[in-house]
């Protein structure tokens, strides 16, 4: 039981990262975007791939994961981001789809969906941080998820941070303030695809194997899910919403009742709260974290 | 490539894209209207298969193919498409509604999660299995000029040629079609004209899901009826309108057959892998929008403040 509440919590963290990815793109920036599947999937079969194929350390798969992440994030946002943003959900949607369409296909490399196993351990300075025993994989969880929260919280107090505002209340206003909207665009979405390709080292080297059926539409809604809940623009409030929503999602184990609860509750729940948050609470659980600029405080930021 | 090869492949691509086409057009009225996608038209049109579906083997019992097979086939796409029409209006009366004043972003996770309600939903009541929609006639494929054609095709094609012209002429020359134009032109001189925007706007969702109940029962023919059916299909006649210039009625038709005969020649031609078949609609739509956005049909319109 306590074992299990491990695992929601090391989950949790894993998509808390994707959360806070999606945050930049969708809080912040006011761009839908439904790929946080794709990219996590991208981030896990690096790992995947280098760890096996060509002996790559996990933490040497970390950099590349989150670089090949924000590169096809790079790709697919260059074209699209300067279009409108329903187009912009559309085109996310479809290539997730096509990312695991390719693992899917691609056998030579990803072997198709059988998917890769026997992924190594990591290892921190000889100590193997070992998935089954949970304490020290959540402790590299927690770090991970401590370093991107301060790295994001530092980016929402930043030109970027402010740009992006701009941006998502008027996109017009804001070019005619000079914000190059493209860029900043462009960069949130680089930045939220490179942490979700971090988050996908983490699972691969969590459950020790990538399939391609991992990554689904479901992951991305699923994490869209975890920022509406928690509220748009409030990075603590991703990392709340991650937790909520593993629980609802694990409830059925955690509570012994799966053979009562139809595997589709979940997702039927994660479409529900999206709905009645829309109308009853869109500013999600904890609401949007006003940055206050000035110098209330004696010019402390 | 012979003359009668050629045919064959264009036959297929037009019967494929007159379902885009149907469902592209559920799409491009709301987008015209409300500005903003529908992302549970396809799941609707999941909704409204199982319906078909459902009312269909309940008329048609035991019967043996013949006249009351082919009745009974008509009768359950009205009644699904009546189903369906009922099932659009109300999600945009629950889900869509309140948040018309909302930013531009509720309405569409709105929209996702309705999507999800419907086809996790659907998985729970009738099951993950695909179901088999039967031919309520003799499909027995026949050549013409050297070009294979199944009667199914001719289904479709008559069918959703039917539904165009029929919708086609309820925009243009009926009162309620004149409503709609208004509508979606501008909805605050709409309503100063006395147009009833809130009718006007079910309307259109009713329309839409109706002509998405028949692209779905067309394609359950050949594809079988399952709850994640309307995903890909949507996403693809999304494309179609998008094609077609998002919000035109007519670029809708015409984005459908278009993407239709795209995807068909790109495998048979081009040699696409038919694995990557689905990919043909998705980098067709990264193109359209780097080369023009506004879509074939669709007028270039500035963002004005």
């Amino acid at each position: 039981m306590f074992n299990f509440f491990l695992l929601i919590l090391i989950y949790s963290g894993i998509y808390a990262l994707m959360a806070l990815g999606q945050n930049v793109i969708t809080g912040y920036g006011g761009m839908l975007s439904l790929t946080q599947a794709g990219f996590f999937a991208i981030g896990s079969y690096a790992t995947a791939i280098l760890s096996t194929r060509f002996g790559f350390s996990f933490w040497a798969t970390l950099p590349v994961a989150a670089l090949f992440s924000a590169l096809c994030g790079l790709l697919i946002g260059l074209p699209t981001l300067r279009l409108k943003g329903d187009y912009l959900a559309i085109a996310t949607l479809g290539f997730g789809e096509i990312v695991r369409n390719v693992l899917n296909n691609w056998d030579s490399l990803t072997r198709g969906p059988m998917g890769i196993q026997k992924i190594p351990m990591p290892k921190f300075f000889g100590f193997v941080i070992n998935p089954y025993t949970k304490y020290a994989f959540l402790v590299m969880v927690i770090i991970f998820v401590a370093i991107a929260y301060f790295l994001f919280q530092r980016l929402a107090r930043s030109r970027m941070g402010r740009a992006l505002a701009a941006i998502r209340e008027d996109e017009i206003a804001a070019e005619a303030m000079g914000i190059n909207t493209t860029k900043y665009k462009v960069y949130a979405f680089i930045l939220g695809a490179a942490v979700a390709g971090v988050a996908g080292s983490l699972q691969a080297v969590f459950t020790l194997s990538v399939t391609p059926g991992t990554y689904t539409f479901m992951v991305s809604v699923m994490v869209l899910c975890m920022v509406v809940l928690g509220g748009m623009g409030n990075f603590k409030a991703s990392i709340l919403g991650a937790f909520i929503i593993q629980l609802i999602s694990y409830f059925p184990q955690l509570t012994g009742l799966t053979s009562v609860i139809p595997p589709q509750f979940k997702q039927i729940l994660f479409g529900l709260i999206l709905v009645v948050m829309m109308i009853w609470r869109p500013q999600g659980l904890l609401g949007r974290e006003e940055i206050r600029y000035g110098n209330e405080e004696g010019g402390k930021s | 490539m012979g003359i009668a090869e050629f045919f064959q492949h264009l036959m297929n691509g037009l019967t494929l894209g007159g379902i885009y086409a149907l469902i592209a057009l559920g799409y491009t009225m709301v987008y015209g209207i409300l500005k903003f996608i529908n992302f549970a038209h396809g799941d609707v049109l999941m909704v409204g298969s199982y319906a078909g579906l459902f009312i269909y083997n309940a008329l048609r019992g035991d019967s043996p193919l013949g006249p009351w097979v082919l009745i009974a086939f008509f009768l359950a796409m009205l009644a699904s498409m009546a189903i369906s029409a009922v099932l659009g209006m109300s999600i945009e009366r629950v889900a869509y509604k309140p948040l018309r004043k909302a930013t531009r972003l509720a309405p569409l996770l709105s929209a996702i999660g309705v999507s999800f309600i419907l086809s996790n939903s659907a998985a729970w009541a009738f099951g993950t299995n695909s179901k088999k929609f039967h031919y309520p006639f003799d499909n027995t494929p026949f050549t013409f000029k050297g070009v294979v054609i199944t009667p199914h095709q001719i289904l479709i094609l008559s069918v959703s040629v039917v539904m165009m012209i029929i919708l086609k002429l309820f925009i243009d020359r009926t009162r309620m079609g004149k409503a709609m134009r208004a509508t979606s032109l501008d909805q605050q001189t709409a309503m100063l004209m006395g147009i009833n925007v809130d009718r006007v706007i079910s309307l259109t969702f009713a329309i839409g899901s109706a002509l998405a109940a028949v692209g779905g029962i067309l394609i359950a023919l050949d594809f079988k009826v399952y709850a994640t059916m309307g995903t890909m299909t949507g996403l693809k006649a999304f494309v179609a309108a998008v094609v077609g210039g998002i919000g035109n009625i007519t670029g809708a038709m015409v984005g459908g057959i278009l993407l239709g005969i795209l995807e068909t020649f790109g495998v048979a031609v081009f040699g696409i892998p038919s694995g990557l078949k689905d990919t043909i609609a998705f980098g067709v739509l990264i193109i359209i929008l780097l080369v023009k956005p506004a879509g074939l049909l669709g007028k270039d319109e500035k963002e004005k403040v």
